[in-house]
């Protein structure tokens, strides 16, 4: 790539380590750059610590080792990650940990309203965001209500509400059909911002992202396999990372 | 996730200010809590059902939350009648069963069932944000505020995981009797329950953080000021004055 601008890093982890209490650790010595503009994808088997490496990056889970640079801000302490999930917008692998708000607007609006915005400002962006993703007459809709998918909408959401510049997005297409899944590509297309995907679609990731990476042994690799494999195609067992010799 | 049931809907309570339905429910609870004559406590479970019904909420969740609570209060019948001393009531084998402890067991059934009653047709009738924003909007500190509203919402949590394992346990067609597999699979329900409730509530408040929680909370609804809050609050106090009218009639 020929990009003439110098790299501007929105996340960058140097070596970070990180271990449940009492378990072996699950990300070991990582190092990660995300530089803006740039549409990543993270493939890798269950339990290899995508989850994790995400909850890491927002400071919900306190490193043992390296250090988390967000949009050139050092995280140190609480305070610095309280600024950064402002900036870094975390979509939840399960959308029932994500809503917690009686009704739909109700919970679009929590960040907004977090973030300093009056009420008139927040729903006037909770309602853009619905309408964004289609989601206008669900406004009054009971979160708890919903379907599996339409909770994960809703979830992206109340994320977008916040205008976050990066989105770390944990397996979006979960419980999503076919029609809904091509939305939400349409929808992270136009989207202004940079995002990690976490998704075991590798057709989707082709579509969405520009690299992908692996997680091996608690570290991240550039899967160039994968990367040099972006032709469209669909076939049996197409999700599995493969070669067409 | 967590569900909210009651704080969906339009009746005249819903439309109330909540922060004179949390006075009322506070003041009103306190009143309910020092009673101690049957007949003040019946007027008072009597006045906590017509709350119910003046909420317009759903009856079977009210009683199945109800049943919830009741559950505890029976742990008191198992107990209290035995063990009080004092005039006996009757004997029944090597049982006996004791009137003051009777009186106490009954008197905390209905003491317990007309609180919680209030307090779901008062409060639980606000949304989760509105309530802390109340709160904090009568003059409570962040800190205690910020307490509360995290154990009234863990209570939701509890019962919540509760129905999911129920319907787990359900599907795979176990049915209770007295049997080591029963106690066992109970053991096993009660400590996954909780469990799953503790790091359930943790996810959530992650979420929560995520989206720039700070302990402070807003309301996107907005109260005005009318005339029906003012008239609610007169009628709450006229209540409670009727409550401890009551009270001190038949203490006499
Ligand atoms: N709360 C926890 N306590 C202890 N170990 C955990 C906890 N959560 C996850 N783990 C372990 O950490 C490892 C990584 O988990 P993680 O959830 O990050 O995986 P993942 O890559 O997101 O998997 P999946 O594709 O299934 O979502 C797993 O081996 C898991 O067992
Ligand atoms: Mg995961």
């Amino acid at each position: 790539m020929d990009n003439t601008t110098p790299p501007d890093p929105v996340i960058e982890l140097d070596h970070i380590r990180y271990a449940y209490p009492g378990e072996d650790p699950v990300l070991r010595d990582l190092s990660f750059t995300l530089n803006r503009g740039e549409r990543t994808g993270l493939l890798a088997p269950n339990g290899s610590g995508k989850t994790t490496l995400f909850h890491v990056i927002v400071g919900l889970l306190p490193i043992s080792g390296g250090t988390i640079r967000i949009l050139g801000r050092n995280m140190e302490s609480e305070k610095d990650f309280v600024w950064a999930r402002k900036k870094a917008g975390l979509l939840f692998q399960d959308a029932d940990d994500q809503l917690f708000s009686p009704t739909v607007i109700d919970d679009v609006a929590f960040g907004p309203l977090n973030m300093g915005k009056t009420r008139e400002e927040a729903l006037s962006v909770s309602r853009r965001v619905l309408s964004f993703l289609g989601l206008s007459e669900f406004e009054n809709r009971i979160t708890f209500k919903l379907s599996g998918g339409e909770k994960k909408l809703v979830s992206l959401a109340t994320i977008l509400s916040m205008e976050p510049e990066v989105l770390l997005l944990d397996e979006p297409l979960n419980g999503l059909d076919q029609a809904t899944r091509t939305r939400l590509t349409g929808v992270l297309e136009s989207i202004d911002a940079s995002y990690i995907i976490i998704s075991h679609d590798i057709d989707f990731l082709l579509d969405c992202t520009d690299t992908i990476y692996c997680l091996r042994d608690g570290k991240t690799e550039k899967d160039t396999t994968v990367h040099v494999h972006s032709h469209d195609h669909a076939h049996m067992m197409g999700h599995i990372p493969h070669q067409h010799k | 996730m967590l569900s909210e049931p009651f704080s969906i809907g339009n009746s005249v309570i819903h439309r109330i200010d909540p922060r004179h339905r949390i006075l009322a429910a506070f003041l009103y609870s306190v009143v309910v809590a020092v009673l101690y004559q049957l007949q003040a406590l019946a007027l008072a479970t009597a006045f906590s059902g017509l709350l119910v019904k003046t909420a317009g909420l759903d009856g079977k969740a009210v009683f199945r939350r109800l049943a919830l609570v009741n559950g505890f209060v029976a742990l008191f019948w198992l107990i209290l009648p035995f063990t009080a001393k004092g005039d006996i009531l009757f004997e029944a084998g090597p049982l006996t069963v004791y009137e003051a402890g009777v009186l106490m067991a009954l008197q905390i059934t209905l003491k317990s069932n007309a609180i919680i009653m209030a307090f779901i047709s008062l409060v639980s009738t606000m949304s989760f944000s509105t309530l802390g924003y109340a709160l904090r909007s009568l003059k409570l500190p962040h800190k205690l505020v910020f307490l509360f509203i995290l154990t009234y919402r863990y209570i939701f949590v509890i019962e919540q995981e509760y129905r999911k394992i129920w319907r787990s346990v359900k599907v795979r067609g176990f049915s209770p009797a007295t049997s080591i597999h029963c106690y066992k699979t109970y053991a096993y329900m009660i400590g996954m329950i909780f469990v799953r409730a503790a790091a359930r509530a943790d996810r959530v408040y992650r979420a929560m953080l995520c989206r720039g929680f700070n302990g402070r909370f807003h309301s996107l609804s907005d109260f005005p000021a009318s005339g029906k809050n003012g008239l609610f609050l007169f009628i709450a106090i006229v209540c409670t004055v009727l409550l401890v009218s009551t009270e001190w009639y038949f203490h006499g």
